[in-house]
């Protein structure tokens, strides 16, 4: 008699195509453009970026859309000291929450600047890679570089951690 | 029981291919909510159907809570699975008797991936999964059986996706201009099936609101009232079942209070033909109803939409008082697997 089957291999592979909508598609595109758009909530007023059909507090529409500073605060932040697969940065770096001048949302970037340096409040603006690397991702920033302002005072973005 | 009935609805019928989810689904929720006559605040529950696979990506149903507005924060919950489950869950959900209405939203990008593959991950990993049959395969095997067992032919399965086609309004209508017999003279898809006994998959989203009864008087003319609602299951392996019955149609009927009640409209999620033959004779229809005047799955047949989307548009029509009695029928997994019967009626 053969020996029972314990154990099949079953892969399992499925292909997408996936569309970024509307809205993000329009914030990426002018990503190229070294522009960052946000828009404004017709309900509650806040400026939301990347840019979204919709509020996602109120789920009412955007009436505005605004391109919005390559200027911000540093609200809150990590140093990262673990390496992963596929790292492009040198161990610790700083990677933030910036919340740019004029929005309500903060994004997440990378802080060029020593790691022990790295701060809330801080001032930073970002580096815009060359046009010709720039793709419709946030990977057209290269990093944000700290302005040399002084920092930000906790009032200013308290609300938005 | 509490009375439950369905006071505002509304779906996609012509979704544009540069929406993402939450673009899709905003506007039918708004739309329903406000057809529904209540609030936004009055809502006490939120539930939703999707599925992870169409979009090949964790927790999809999470982002798509930004389109309802999740503040200050609701009561949610969802389903991976048709929103007519959805649907069953907030049904249940108001018969706690602490809240009075409840929103209930469904939504399919079924353009992202190949949706015929997508489902074979439904299957067994065992035995069926490896071999990777596509959904039109195993629509396509039923239908041999039936023909097989003498329950319908290739020519009455023309007449339904004729009589199908072109009736409603919806991304997947394509009308047929030939009769039966031109139809007969295309090729096979999947033997016995051709591209018209197959609904086209398209992307949508459909929302509804549905109130307990004062609340549901107090603020629509013609409450859509569920008077039974039902849904069983069969077995996973497709070899243990006979295909040729849909014994969970039968039985979910049964429970739901169907089985010899007058209808006026009935709307089956059938996205093959013959499987309209087959749940329209496990729910007893009589000659005299409306079966799929809307088009059914041929209409619009967006995955995990199409089932939620046939009781809203039966409710649809008792809302908006063209039918005072209906039946709507949705299902999900592969060969009619698993199915919900729910029967609409007007005030009385």
């Amino acid at each position: 008699m053969s020996e029972p089957i314990k154990r099949i291999k079953s892969p399992v592979h499925l292909e997408y195509t996936v569309s970024a909508g509307r809205a993000l598609s329009r914030f990426l595109a002018a990503l190229t453009e070294a522009r960052l758009i946000g828009g404004r909530c017709s309900s509650c007023r806040k400026v939301y970026i990347p840019l979204r059909s919709v509020c996602p507090t109120c789920a009412a529409p955007m009436c505005e859309e605004l391109t919005i500073a390559d200027t911000g605060t540093v609200t809150t932040y990590c140093i990262v000291n673990v390496p992963f697969e596929g790292q492009t940065m040198k161990l610790p770096y700083v990677y933030a929450s910036v919340l740019l001048d004029g929005a309500d949302l903060p994004i997440l970037h990378l802080i060029q600047m020593p790691a022990d340096q790295a701060r809330m409040g801080l001032r930073v603006k970002a580096e815009w890679v060359p046009p010709d690397e720039r793709r419709p991702t946030l990977e057209s920033i290269r990093w944000f570089v700290p302005t040399g302002e002084p920092d930000a005072p906790f009032d200013s973005y308290k609300e938005h951690l | 029981m509490r009375e439950v009935a369905v006071i505002g609805f509304a779906q996609v019928d012509y979704p544009r291919s540069d929406d993402d989810e939450v673009e899709m689904i905003s506007g039918v929720v708004a739309r329903a909510i406000a057809a529904s006559g209540i609030t936004k605040k009055q809502i006490g529950f939120t539930v939703s159907g999707s599925c992870d696979y169409l979009g090949g990506r964790p927790f999809s149903f999470v982002t798509a809570l930004d389109a309802v507005g999740a503040w200050p924060p609701i009561s949610e919950s969802h389903v991976e699975m048709d929103g007519a489950w959805a649907l069953y869950e907030a049904w249940v959900r108001l018969q706690h008797g602490d809240i009075d209405a409840a929103l209930v939203y469904a939504f399919g990008r079924t353009s992202q991936g190949d949706l015929g593959n997508v489902l074979a991950t439904q299957l067994d990993p065992y035995y069926l999964g490896p071999l990777w049959p596509d959904a039109v395969s195993l629509a396509a095997l039923q239908a041999r059986a039936m023909i097989d067992a003498g329950v319908c032919s290739e020519k009455q399965m023309a007449e339904v996706a004729r009589a199908r086609r072109g009736a409603g309004k919806g991304s997947g209508t394509a009308a047929t201009t030939g009769g039966v017999d031109e139809l007969l003279a295309a090729p096979y898809v999947a033997s016995p099936l051709r591209g018209h006994d197959c609904a086209a998959n398209t992307d949508g989203a459909a929302a509804m609101v549905l109130a307990t009864g004062d609340l549901a008087r107090r603020v629509c003319q013609r409450p859509a009232f569920i008077r039974g609602i039902d849904h069983r299951i069969e077995a996973h392996a497709l070899g243990v079942r006979d295909l040729t019955r849909s014994t969970s149609t039968e039985l979910a009927a049964k429970k739901a209070g169907a089985l010899g009640r007058r209808f006026d409209v009935a709307e089956i999620h059938a996205p093959y033909s013959h499987q309209e033959i087959l749940i329209s004779r496990a729910l007893g229809l009589g000659s005299d109803v409306a079966i799929n005047p809307s088009g059914g799955a041929f209409g619009a047949n967006a995955y995990i939409v199409t089932g939620l989307a046939r009781i809203g548009t039966a409710a649809s029509r008792i809302l908006d008082g063209s039918a005072k009695s209906a039946v709507a029928h949705a299902t999900s997994g592969p060969c009619l697997q698993q199915n919900m019967v729910c029967v609409l009626g007007d005030e009385r």
